[in-house]
């Protein structure tokens, strides 16, 4: 009895703050989603509905972001996971110099998204003074100017995607190497001795022997371009609309607040089908992984 | 201290949750363990020793039944209450603590009137590390030491408390063969030393024999026989006891009294003429020095091989009406071995025969 | 099988060998000149003059004449010393809470036997699929409603819990050998002290990477903050930088936004550069960033 008082007493901190700041807001916003016209200052609504999820979906802003978000992700998932995985097996196999390129690598991981936005903006973008550092390069080898942040939307879109997976990769490197780190060095030598070739043995033992990490990272790494939001705001400032780079969890964080702000209905329905999209993607993920991936 | 038991008994439900019957780990004990004894708890993985253990130290509650610890019930007290020292089989040393922390740990554990001051706990260290002798070792860490020093640094913090009882559970199970004869010589003195009342647990029954004063011998939660060591190698009570004490194991054949003989096959072996009148199957266990090579002996074996083990030599044989896979016999290394045609004759010494009911496997007295 | 056969085998794969070797370093090289480029830049940037940076059309890669006045002015023409400390006390004070509050709920799920700790657990672990951007509408709302917007109380609060390090952590303490527990409870040792003095001690390098792994999260953190406060005086580092990005020094002044993009970026770096291997081996164990 006395054990049991004490273990509750225990949990209850953890207990508190997850029922106030989790549980009770999961219900919440499943109520404001279906609350129709609610009014922030007077906290009223006039009908229970769908509107506004119909709302969300036919709002020209949400579309956009929809777009941007997909474009994102599928750019951005499959590229810095292949490069990852490509750095990490040459990371792997040289001894010289590898404890700096890890070290390296890992530096963005620890740096303020918002701040080295900052810099690359400033690499990117073009003003009055200059056209900025990688328009001049560009143009060196024959190109045109190109403003890649109040410019053309293929060129905000490949900063943008360009960033994201400078930002990603430290952590899928590391989590690669160290999944790489972990195979028993005794295949590769009987792989080596049965004169396998190199491409061979990548992916016949290497890749399937790694190839519950590498989904590990593909599923989390889809959940979290998904979710991506302060890295546009890093490059494009907070007025992600009027850039046309706006992200679903913008378009949420917008409804919610903000000059555009004020409607935390919108911002559920947003929310949820950003939840229902992620659920979907996950899901399938799982399930092709069930099938594909060889565990020990 | 003495320790009584009194129907100990210890029920667990089972684990594979279909089977409703729950798990009888120690099946009423009923026996006293004399002061300042050293007492081994012997038998197979699983047979409930550990359980025993725990429910002297109060780690786990009885089902039915009372602990008495001279004249005190300590059925119910928990276990810090009771004075008892515990040593584990795999020490459990705290890692990130020193030796010397080690050992000081349950002496802060004291509070009250029972709390020491600083000098008089480096007092105690000192003393149980100089008990043990690793004086030397106070300021490593476990990780830093073999298996026999943390042994040793475990058993001097089981003893700092000044225990009335302390408990060794397969106290060395983790040590190589030479560090295990060492470190029971060792426990065996620190023992005489203190006086204090241990039990031990253990499936080996060589530790067991060597060190104990008197052992226990169990079988899936049922006390087989307690005794002396030498007693219960001698006059085991049943073939289970007969067979799990001594190595090489003792040598079983089905046989039969007839006549007051005892048979293997056709060949009488053995007279028992207290046997008389008492006809019938029975198995026949031989202790592996029981056997005397002997071409015209009664008990005609397949020789296989003879291993050499410098002291004596051991002979490997096989019969038909032997039960398992190889007959052992120890001869002393002097004596030659001539097999005719493959077959070895032995004649057998009574006072290493022991006869067994074939269908209870009790002891027969011859 | 002969000599000069062998021999033209040895050089082809000696051959082919250096060849992958210096294909494999170029694109190592590579990738870490696109890694450390921006780190430069934003230094050079940051000792350029306001002047000098503005008369380049061409930017220079280097710079003869090196100030420090962008630092003076990031930290007098905006509030960054302000922007530090606001983050210093909230990434210290968040940390500290969400410390105590997983050891508790880690040691009761471990340690302790209590009714109904499977259906608990059960109920937290389905918690961590719940993705922080359903809830914080509704956080926002109760926040603002709690009248705890700019306050420290109201941006500390809803990060002090974490499902996963409470899963962590209780995944740690169980490896614990169960023997050390029954040593203990044998001294008379109470779960509270065996808490302390083994459980804590023995799992210091899984509450490291805990601490580290938040510490880096609440540097970072931006969305909340930002909805949550709309006073100058309670910005993070996060949202004083993007203030400075949209208002900035009253003119576009790069040279200086970019000394305070490397105030900001320091201490982390410091960090990672003195407990590099325990934050990566951390990171590995199980870290996702925000």
């Amino acid at each position: 009895m006395k054990k049991n008082l004490t273990a509750w007493l225990c949990l209850l901190p953890a207990l508190v703050f997850l029922g106030v700041f989790m549980v009770y807001p999961l219900v919440d916003v499943l109520i404001y989603s279906f609350e129709e016209g609610y009014n922030f200052a007077s906290q009223s609504f006039w009908g229970t509905g769908l509107y506004n999820y119909s709302y969300v979906l036919h709002d020209p802003y949400f579309i956009q972001a929809l777009k941007n978000t997909f474009i994102i992700v599928i750019i951005t998932v499959p590229l810095s996971t292949g490069i990852a995985l490509l750095i990490s097996l040459e990371l792997s196999s040289i001894k010289a110099l590898r404890d700096f390129f890890q070290t390296v690598y890992f530096l963005p991981y620890v740096t303020n998204t918002l701040a080295v936005g900052l810099v690359f903006m400033i690499l990117f973008k073009k003003t009055a003074y200059s056209d900025g550092l990688i328009s001049i390069l560009l143009q060196l080898f024959g190109g045109p100017s190109v403003d890649f942040i109040d410019g053309p939307y293929w060129a905000k879109m490949f900063v943008m995607c360009f960033y994201t997976i400078w930002i990603v990769m430290p952590f899928k490197i590391l989590i690669l190497t160290s999944a790489l780190a972990s195979v028993n060095p005794s295949y590769y030598k009987a792989a080596q001795v049965d004169a396998t070739p190199k491409w061979r043995i990548f992916y016949k033992i290497t890749l399937p022997m790694i190839s519950p990490m590498v989904f590990y990272l593909i599923i989390t790494g889809f959940i979290g371009a998904f979710k991506a939001y302060s890295d546009e705001v890093a490059l494009f400032g907070t007025d992600l609309n009027a850039a046309g780079m706006n992200t679903i969890v913008g378009y949420v964080y917008d409804m919610l607040y903000g000059n555009s702000g004020g409607y935390p209905s919108y911002a559920s329905a947003a929310a949820l089908i950003l939840f229902a999209i992620v659920f979907t993607i996950t899901t399938i993920n799982l399930m092709v992984s069930r099938k594909t991936v060889y565990y020990q | 201290m003495k320790i009584v038991l009194q129907h100990l008994t210890k029920r667990f439900p089972n684990r594979n949750k279909k089977i409703k019957e729950d798990v009888i780990a120690v099946n009423d004990f009923d026996f006293e363990i004399p002061d300042g004894k050293l007492i081994g708890l012997l038998g197979p993985s699983g047979c409930g020793k550990s359980t025993a253990l725990n429910l002297i130290c109060g780690l786990e509650k009885p089902t039915e039944g009372r602990i008495l610890f001279g004249d005190t019930d300590v059925t119910e007290l928990p276990p810090e209450h009771r004075g008892v020292g515990l040593v584990f089989q795999n020490y459990a040393l705290y890692p990130h603590l020193t030796v010397r922390e080690n050992i000081r740990f349950p002496l802060e554990n004291l509070r009250g009137s029972k709390k020491l001051s600083k000098e008089v706990m480096e007092e105690k260290v000192l003393e149980a590390a100089k008990l043990v002798q690793i004086e030397e070792l106070l300021d490593r860490r476990p990780s830093e030491m073999s298996g026999g020093q943390q042994q040793r640094v475990a058993i001097a913090r089981a003893l700092v408390k000044r225990p009335q009882v302390l408990l060794l559970d397969e106290p060395l199970s983790n040590l190589d063969a030479r560090l295990r004869l060492q470190t029971r010589e060792e426990l065996k003195r620190i023992q005489l030393e203190t006086g204090i009342t241990t039990v031990f647990v253990t499936h080996d029954q060589e530790e067991a024999m060597s060190i104990s004063d008197t052992i226990v011998v169990m079988k899936s939660g049922v006390l087989q026989q307690m005794g002396k060591p030498q007693e219960i190698y001698d006059e085991p009570v049943n073939l289970f006891v007969a067979k799990f004490l001594g190595t090489p194991q003792i040598n079983v054949f089905e046989g039969k009294v007839k006549d007051g003989k005892i048979y293997i096959g056709d060949s009488a072996v053995l007279n028992a003429d207290s046997l008389k009148g008492a006809d019938g199957e029975v198995y026949v266990a031989v202790r592996p020095e029981g056997f005397v090579v002997d071409s015209n002996g009664p008990l005609k074996c397949n020789f296989l091989n003879r291993e050499v083990m410098g002291r004596d030599t051991s002979v490997v044989a096989t019969h038909p009406l032997f039960m398992g896979e190889n007959i052992r016999a120890i001869i002393p290394s002097e004596e030659e071995i001539a097999p005719v045609d493959g077959c070895v004759g032995f004649s057998l010494k009574p006072s290493k025969v022991r006869v067994f009911d074939r269908v209870t496997e009790e002891r027969i007295s011859l | 099988m002969n000599e000069q056969e062998n021999k033209k085998i040895e050089i082809n794969s000696r051959r082919a060998e250096t060849t992958r070797k210096v294909m494999m370093y170029f694109l190592l090289t590579l990738w870490a000149v696109l890694v450390l480029f921006p780190f430069y830049w934003m230094i050079l940037t940051s000792v350029k003059s306001y002047g000098a940076y503005n008369s380049e059309y061409v930017p220079k890669f280097f710079t003869l004449s090196p100030t420090l006045q962008n630092y003076v002015t990031a930290f007098t023409a905006v509030p960054l010393a302000k922007y530090f400390f606001n983050t210093f006390i909230f990434t210290v004070v968040t940390t500290f809470i969400m410390m105590i509050v997983v050891i508790l709920s880690a040691f009761a799920f471990a340690r302790l036997d209590f009714k109904g700790k499977d259906i608990v657990f059960a109920m937290f672990l389905s918690l961590m699929m719940i993705p922080n951007e359903l809830v914080i509408i509704t956080n926002f709302v109760t926040i603002t409603n709690l009248d705890l917007r700019n306050t420290f109380l109201g941006l500390i609060l809803p990060s002090v819990t974490s499902v996963f390090y409470i899963y962590l952590l209780k995944e740690n303490f169980e490896q614990i050998p169960e023997e050390l527990y029954k040593a203990a409870k044998v001294d008379g040792t109470s779960d509270f002290r065996y808490l302390f003095r083994v459980m804590i001690p023995i799992s210091r390098p899984t509450l490291v990477t805990i601490t580290i792994l938040k510490v880096i999260e609440c540097w970072n953190s931006y969305v909340w903050p930002r909805l949550i406060t709309d006073d100058q005086n309670y910005f993070l580092v996060s949202n004083g930088i993007q203030e400075i990005r949209e208002n900035g020094f009253g003119r576009e002044n790069v040279p200086a936004m970019m000394a305070a993009v490397v105030v900001i970026s320091v201490p982390l770096v410091v960090l990672f550069l003195i407990f590099r291997r325990k934050i990566m081996a951390g990171v590995a164990r199980g870290g996702t960033k925000g």
